[in-house]
């Protein structure tokens, strides 16, 4: 009972501390890498001096975040004299909470021993070992739509709540497309789903480190290309990031649902955003990227596809786990980002349009086709 | 109330998609592609140290290709032996239309042919505007402007000003106007022959 809990305990603080470390990093990465892909230098003159000497740490503007954080905290707090001030006030926490939920349910590695990792541990451990997740639930992806749909609440709980015509406009276009892209992400996942035979996403992982046709990692992305595809649309759709972020649209609606929002709650919003793109990067690596696993790899060791095979510590396997499944989610972050500097932005009739005309049926289409190949296959 | 139903306005320019843009998903990746491919080629750069970028570190790096008549930092020329060849009439500081150069004259009664020299010589450069009206009006070729822009970003107004010495850095070692012989030697007194 006090081993679950210590090990809940120490799983949470990595999950929190990998959540933040990706927030604050990525505003680096989106800086950096927009700047790389204009031919720019980018962000680079936030220091920090070691004190009484003239050295100055510039690292590659990786302080810019610091600074960014600095100046939210210390800025002055408007408010605007609205009637609802409670839900003013409660609504970046209504769309930052979920996003940080969300991660609960995602395996970030296998099973771990601590009694294999140190001997001395057995103690208090004993052999028993545990999947390298918050909760293991069975609803598992149920949970993650759950928990996402949260979100819209909070945005249009802002923007109404703000008395701004803005942020009202914002707060509806927000609701809209989320709604609509919400169903169009449950529909992709659906494939996968009848692949794989469960909702629970450790079971999944475990599924996708075999191989397809003999030689193909059996991940999802081979399954379901297209699903894949669509997913990731659909992805960055409910995070209302470039080319659908009508919400925030700066030319249109100044920032949208949060234009009255400054300081830290106005970074709350940012911040949730920036979570939430590593966010869909670890759903997308869970579900389409083969998790944690390396192709060929599992809790023992590679098993490739011409018979050979090759045992592995279990610290090892535990190491190289945490360290894929961090590397994958960063490279789907990486290419949320460059998608999010390559496309222009939608109109907004366009974007609904774009959901219930185009993706909906073809994510419609790609769960009828795969119901039928399942069939004629088991058949 | 009737109203008239929205027509869409044509455009002899409108573009024309065929299939294969409408399918929309290759166009987007071939944009992706472009992107990713300048991405990569300036990330490959800038691993093996050299720049990948176009744009150009200032003030830490500044562009090798102003142009050569570019009215960038002004000098101070000089006579051979040294000495500034401004004689102090103030004709610069009476033409510059941003009131920008100071002048103190002094009194050299040594020097018979130029009595008149600069004690100080001053440009505040927070309000310069380049327009070179000082180099046209200067009597004596004692001011010119060079093709480099003074080291303006500094955190203090005050430093903006420029004086004589910095001014009078300008050496060059040959001028097709002016010609710079080795200066006479001085009597150990500090007269001249």
């Amino acid at each position: 009972m006090i081993a679950d809990l210590v090990i809940s305990i120490v799983f949470i603080g990595y999950a929190i501390s990998v959540l933040m470390g990706f927030g604050t990093i990525l505003t680096w990465v989106e800086r950096k890498q927009a700047a790389v892909m204009s031919d720019r230098i980018g962000a680079n003159r936030a220091y920090i001096r070691i004190p009484f000497t003239q050295v100055k740490l510039v690292w590659w503007g990786l302080f810019h975040g610091m600074a960014d954080g600095l100046k939210m905290l210390l800025k002055e707090d408007f408010k605007p004299r609205t009637y609802d001030w409670y839900a003013y006030a409660v609504a970046p926490w209504v769309v930052f909470t979920p996003v940080l939920l969300v991660f609960a349910v995602i395996p970030f590695g296998g099973m771990i021993t601590p009694a294999q990792l140190w001997a001395p541990l057995a103690g208090f451990f004993g052999d028993r070992s545990w999947p390298m997740m918050i909760a293991n639930l069975d609803a598992g992806i149920l949970i993650v739509f759950a928990f996402s749909g949260l979100t819209v609440i909070g945005a249009m709980l802002a923007g109404w709540s703000s008395s701004n015509k803005f942020s009202l406009l914002g707060a509806l276009r927000a609701g809209s497309q989320m709604i609509s892209y919400e169903l169009v992400l449950a529909l992709t996942v659906l494939g996968l789903i009848l692949i794989y035979g469960t909702v629970n996403l450790d079971a999944m992982v475990r599924h996708q480190s075999g191989t397809v046709l003999g030689f193909l990692p059996a991940w999802g992305i081979v399954y379901q290309p297209f699903a894949a595809s669509l997913f990731l649309a659909a992805a960055i759709a409910e995070n209302k990031r470039i080319p659908f972020d009508l919400p925030e649209a700066e030319s249109e609606l100044i920032a949208g649902y949060y234009t009255e929002y400054s300081a830290m709650k106005m970074g709350l919003f940012m911040f949730a955003e920036f979570i939430e793109i590593a966010i869909i990067g670890a759903l997308f690596t869970t579900l389409f990227l083969g998790g944690y696993n390396l192709p060929y790899m599992g809790d023992a060791g590679f098993a490739f596809p011409g018979g050979a095979s090759l045992a592995l510590p279990h610290g090892a396997v535990v190491v190289t786990q945490l360290v894929v499944f961090l590397a994958k989610v960063f490279l789907v972050c990486s290419f949320q980002i460059l998608i999010r500097w390559t496309l222009p932005r939608f109109r907004y009739d366009q974007v609904l349009t774009f959901a219930w005309k185009f993706m909906f049926p073809l994510a419609l289409a790609n769960f009828c086709v795969t119901a039928v190949a399942l069939w004629w296959l088991r058949a | 109330m009737s109203k008239k139903p929205y027509i869409r306005k044509q455009y002899w320019n409108e573009a024309e998609m065929g299939l294969w843009e409408r399918a929309y998903l290759p166009e987007i990746l071939r944009g992706l592609f472009i992107t990713g491919g300048v991405f990569l080629r300036n990330m490959a750069k800038w691993m093996t140290g050299r720049k990948g970028a176009l744009t150009t570190y200032y003030p830490e790096e500044t562009r090798w290709d102003y142009a050569q008549a570019n009215r960038g930092k002004h000098v101070l020329t000089r006579r051979p032996d040294g000495t500034p060849q401004c004689i102090a009439c103030n004709m610069c500081a009476t033409v510059c239309p941003a009131k920008v150069i100071e002048i103190e004259a002094g009194f050299d009664p040594a020097d018979t042919a130029h009595p008149k020299f600069p004690i100080r010589f001053e440009i505040d450069y927070s309000r310069c505007v380049f327009c070179g009206l000082c180099v046209e009006a200067c009597p004596e070729d004692a001011i010119r402007m060079a093709k480099e822009t003074p080291n303006l970003p500094v955190t203090d107004r005050s430093a903006m000003w420029l004086g004589k010495e910095e001014l009078l850095e300008w050496q060059p070692q040959d001028d097709v106007a002016k010609p710079y012989p080795p200066a006479p030697p001085r009597m150990p007194n500090g007269a001249r022959e």
